[in-house]
């Protein structure tokens, strides 16, 4: 995907121009600005929450748990999955119970949680960590399974012991599709934390905007959803920074090929 | 003692019936010190499989492959192979210092010399400049002689090179043809080198190994006696030349119609 500075500006554009728009559609009454506050109140609300402490107190509760989450998948599936990727048998005795685990929708996981690890942090963070370990597992199998045997064979006419193979050629040449996994895994994390917080917490950000619409400060309820908002496309962002400065080579390989 | 010595090695693959063919048939040879040797045959005779054997990559059915008179079990210390396919060879993430440095980074060696050693390398091939180029922003050509400064960079007794040239333009090849004759003859290693193209053979080596078609075998050693250093022009225009490749070609195409 390309993104020249124009067409990014032309995008700020469009979402400044929509303002009024949202603005007048509430100040008009076209639609009942019980639900649909002015975008005007909305931004105060969010402001006073911001420097109150509310807002930032709150994502950062959801983000320790989201991350926390994320971590142990990436920390279970990336070594996990190259063991598949290259011994054969470990993922034909493992394939049956990851294809039957993988189709299971997420949410369906956080009543069975609850039942193990009650309503704390351990039960959002394992629903995290299922939900977001299949798109990491998966595609470090994948990315393990597809290098070159040419690559491999280099590799071991240079002497290189199987152990020594994996960190200096099977890592670094699946790794653009591992942090392919990470980064859909990344989405998926923010669903499920909102989602876990929803059912079963007394903080974090999904909490906050469950515990405003319930209590009608709806104002409140729309500034959490543009945290999570600005929370998202901010990690997104990061991850890209982190993608680009890792996999220069690839970036540039993909583009000349 | 020979340098490498290839003893009635074979070699059959399991085919999916569960029959087994057999692709190279009993092949020995010799490759002495500092030799050029070529391994020429017609196309599918196995002389990449016979090179992978060599290099300790597959396991032979039966015979022997001695480095040194000692007989190999794996890939051997003192001898790499060159791929074919440099665009799959060479480390994509590694620029070409990195690449180049790689065989020297396995065995533990990494230190300044190596570095120098590395730099040298890269200088003899010809990419002075392009140490902190990654393998996609070269050419193919470029991108295969780095290859050949990494093979080197290790140091081998015996440099394997499998079609190497195989899959540049026609002046590349000519081009990396002397670039590797002028690093044979500086650094004084042993190459055996497998091709199809008889000219290159003859061009290149002290010594050929003629294979036949599947099950492959050595059909005849034809040494080559043309002066060094050889010349695209001159060498390739001498009427020895013109015979030698007129001799080979007619006993492949004999081999080929059987």
């Amino acid at each position: 995907m390309k993104w020249n500075s124009e067409s990014k500006l032309n995008g700020l554009a469009l979402l400044v121009a929509l303002l009024p728009v949202w603005e007048g559609l509430s100040r008009t009454e076209l639609v009942n600005p019980l639900f649909f506050p002015p975008m005007t109140r909305i931004l105060r609300s969010f402001f006073l929450l911001t420097i109150s402490g509310d807002l930032p107190y709150q994502i950062l509760v959801s983000l320790q748990r989201a991350l926390a989450g994320y971590l142990l998948a990436a920390l279970v599936c990336i070594p996990l999955g190259i063991v598949m990727g290259l011994w054969n048998q470990v993922y034909r005795m493992l394939e049956l119970l990851i294809e039957m685990a993988r189709p299971i929708p997420p949410p369906v996981i956080v009543p069975v949680a609850m039942l193990f690890f009650g309503l704390g942090d351990e039960m959002k963070i394992f629903v995290i960590a299922f939900s977001c370990a299949w798109p990491v597992l998966l595609n470090t199998y994948d990315g393990v399974r597809s290098v070159d045997r040419v690559l491999m064979h280099t590799g071991r006419t240079f002497g290189l012991s199987r152990g020594m193979a994996i960190t200096k050629i099977v890592f670094p040449a699946a790794l653009p599709q591992i942090m392919t996994g990470l980064r859909v895994s990344l989405g998926i994390m923010l669903i499920l934390v909102v989602i876990s917080e929803m059912v079963g917490s007394s903080d974090g950000i999904g909490y906050f905007v469950l515990d405003s619409q319930r209590r009608f400060k709806v104002d409140q309820m729309y500034a959490g959803m543009l945290s999570l908002a600005l929370t998202g496309y901010a990690l997104n962002q990061l991850f890209l920074l982190l993608y680009n400065s890792i996999l220069a080579w690839h970036k540039g390989l993909t583009r000349a090929s | 003692m020979h340098l490498l010595e290839v003893e009635a090695l074979s070699k059959s693959y399991r085919q999916i019936g569960g029959e087994s063919t057999l692709a190279i048939g009993e092949i020995s040879f010799q490759v002495e010190k500092g030799e050029f040797v070529s391994l020429v045959g017609p196309s599918g005779c196995g002389k990449t499989t016979l090179l992978m054997c060599i290099a300790g990559l597959i396991p032979a059915s039966s015979g022997m492959v001695k480095v040194n008179g000692a007989g190999i079990s794996g890939p051997p210390k003192n001898l790499v192979l060159v791929f074919q396919e440099y665009n799959r060879s060479l480390f994509a993430w590694r620029s070409v210092l990195g690449n180049v440095l790689f065989g020297l980074e396995v065995r533990g060696k990494l230190s300044r010399e190596a570095e120098d050693r590395a730099r040298h390398l890269i200088g003899l091939v010809g990419l002075e400049g392009f140490e902190r180029h990654y393998p996609w922003e070269l050419s193919g050509g470029m991108q295969q002689r780095v290859a050949i400064a990494r093979a080197l960079a290790y140091g081998p007794e015996v440099l394997l090179m499998d079609e190497p040239f195989g899959s540049v333009d026609a002046l590349t090849r000519l081009e990396l043809e002397d670039t590797l004759l002028k690093l044979w003859q500086e650094l004084k290693t042993t190459i055996l080198f497998v091709t199809h193209d008889i000219e290159e053979a003859i061009y290149l080596s002290d010594r050929i190994c003629l294979l036949s078609r599947r099950p492959s075998r050595v059909v005849r050693g034809i040494e080559i006696r043309l002066e060094r250093p050889r010349n695209q022009l001159t060498t390739r225009a001498d009427r020895r030349f013109v015979e030698l490749r007129n001799d080979i070609y007619r006993q492949i195409s004999d081999q080929a119609v059987k």
